[in-house]
């Protein structure tokens, strides 16, 4: 599954920051057709970002591009954005299994002969799409995450939204427990506050505390802040490589069961010290075994 | 290319950086190709952008146009975008010749 600890937005109608979407060291750059376009500009946008695709090098971030929802503009951006080869399209406001389906559909039709499929991420952020986050997460095929919009979410119901997020703990915990159940990713509401770094590392650190695999980003700035709170750090490397040898060694002496500082060590903390592990090599840091 | 009755002043881009504003105002029939352009970089990139004008002009198969071009500094890939859009807009292409 791919790392998508940030994903970056960036303003589909805007030349300058498209061309430099890939110097940031997002995981994924989303190229935005939809809340960052006015309305009269969706066409220029569209065909910018299409340009941008098959011309500018996002160098390893995912390329992600957020479409508008269907009763919209949706039916002509995946016509055009997907022969572009983006990897990913962002669907916003999906409040049902039938959004995405509709969504597959129209991609498939639109994806040329050897093209490598285009997945999907549903964006939450209406109380029916979070009051159906587990059936829309078990939609077969494309879709490989379920994303929280928190702003949109917290608007229709007419709460107030704060740093703390205290309003949206209940709908951050159903998205990433029906992404968890069906196999997939869950990836947390961008902070909107880009000048509060304190508050994006406590937001950051709260979404992944409670099992987020990735942030949606607003800025470049954010980028590094949200890196910190995701990679993990030298002791948790350490323990994980603990755990790891002390159940080997265990397994070697007939045990599925070790014993590491006086705490037992059983299957999830090793299938945890595991993904802790894989993740860190895979992110080039120091991992002894 | 759509007739010639349906045609009218097509505009797309920004005075921004980075951007490009393309104006396509339909000619008399035979009138030909006209490009005006202005750019802060004419000098070293002036003939390129002429260029990507007439490619993309070439591949859509337009007639008798008459295209202003005030570049900020854009990409080649974005001269392209906002040309298609503004030809677009003008009627000079139809939505199903662009790629």
């Amino acid at each position: 599954m791919n790392l998508r600890r940030t994903m970056l937005f960036i303003p589909g109608n805007n030349p300058g920051m498209l061309q430099n979407g890939g110097v940031f060291g997002a995981d994924s750059v989303i190229l935005d057709l939809e809340d960052a376009v006015a309305p009269q500009e969706k066409d220029a946008a569209r065909l910018l970002v299409a340009q941008a695709l098959q011309t500018v090098d996002y160098g390893t971030s995912e390329r992600v591009v957020r479409i508008n929802p269907l009763d919209t503009f949706g039916a002509e951006d995946i016509q055009m954005i997907v022969p572009c080869q983006p990897d990913v399209l962002l669907v916003p406001k999906v409040e049902g299994v039938q959004d995405i389906e509709k969504v597959t559909a129209l991609v498939a039709q639109a994806e040329t002969a050897g093209q490598k499929p285009v997945q999907l991420i549903a964006l939450l952020e209406t109380a029916k799409g979070i009051a159906l986050a587990y059936e829309i997460a078990q939609s077969k095929g494309r879709l490989t995450a379920l994303a929280l919009g928190a702003e949109d979410y917290t608007a229709g119901l007419g709460a107030t939204r704060t740093k703390e997020g205290k309003e949206i703990f209940t709908a951050r915990s159903l998205v990433i427990n029906a992404a968890a159940a069906a196999g997939i990713q869950s990836l947390d509401t961008p902070f909107t506050d880009a000048n509060d770094e304190a508050g994006l590392y406590q937001d950051t650190l709260t979404g992944k505390e409670l099992g987020f695999k990735g942030k949606l980003a607003i800025n470049p700035r954010q980028i590094d802040v949200i890196h910190g709170v995701f990679n993990p750090t030298p002791a948790v490397i350490e323990w994980a490589e603990e755990v790891v040898h002390a159940i080997r060694k265990a397994e070697s002496e007939g045990s599925g069961v070790a014993s590491l500082h006086g705490k037992m060590v059983d299957a999830p903390i090793v299938a945890r010290a595991e993904y802790i592990l894989k993740l860190a090599r895979r992110l080039g840091l120091e991992v002894m075994q | 290319m759509s007739e010639a009755g349906k045609r009218t002043v097509g505009q797309a881009g920004t005075l921004e950086s980075n951007d490009v504003m393309i104006t396509v105002s339909p000619g008399e029939e035979g009138s030909g190709i006209s490009i005006e352009l202005t750019s802060i970089v004419k000098e070293q990139y002036g003939d390129a952008i002429q260029k990507t004008v007439q490619d993309v002009v070439g591949e859509e198969k337009c007639r008798d146009i008459y295209i202003t071009v005030v570049d900020r500094g854009a990409l080649d890939c974005t001269i392209r975008a906002r040309l298609l859009t503004a030809l677009l807009r003008a009627g000079v292409v139809q939505k199903k010749e662009v790629i």
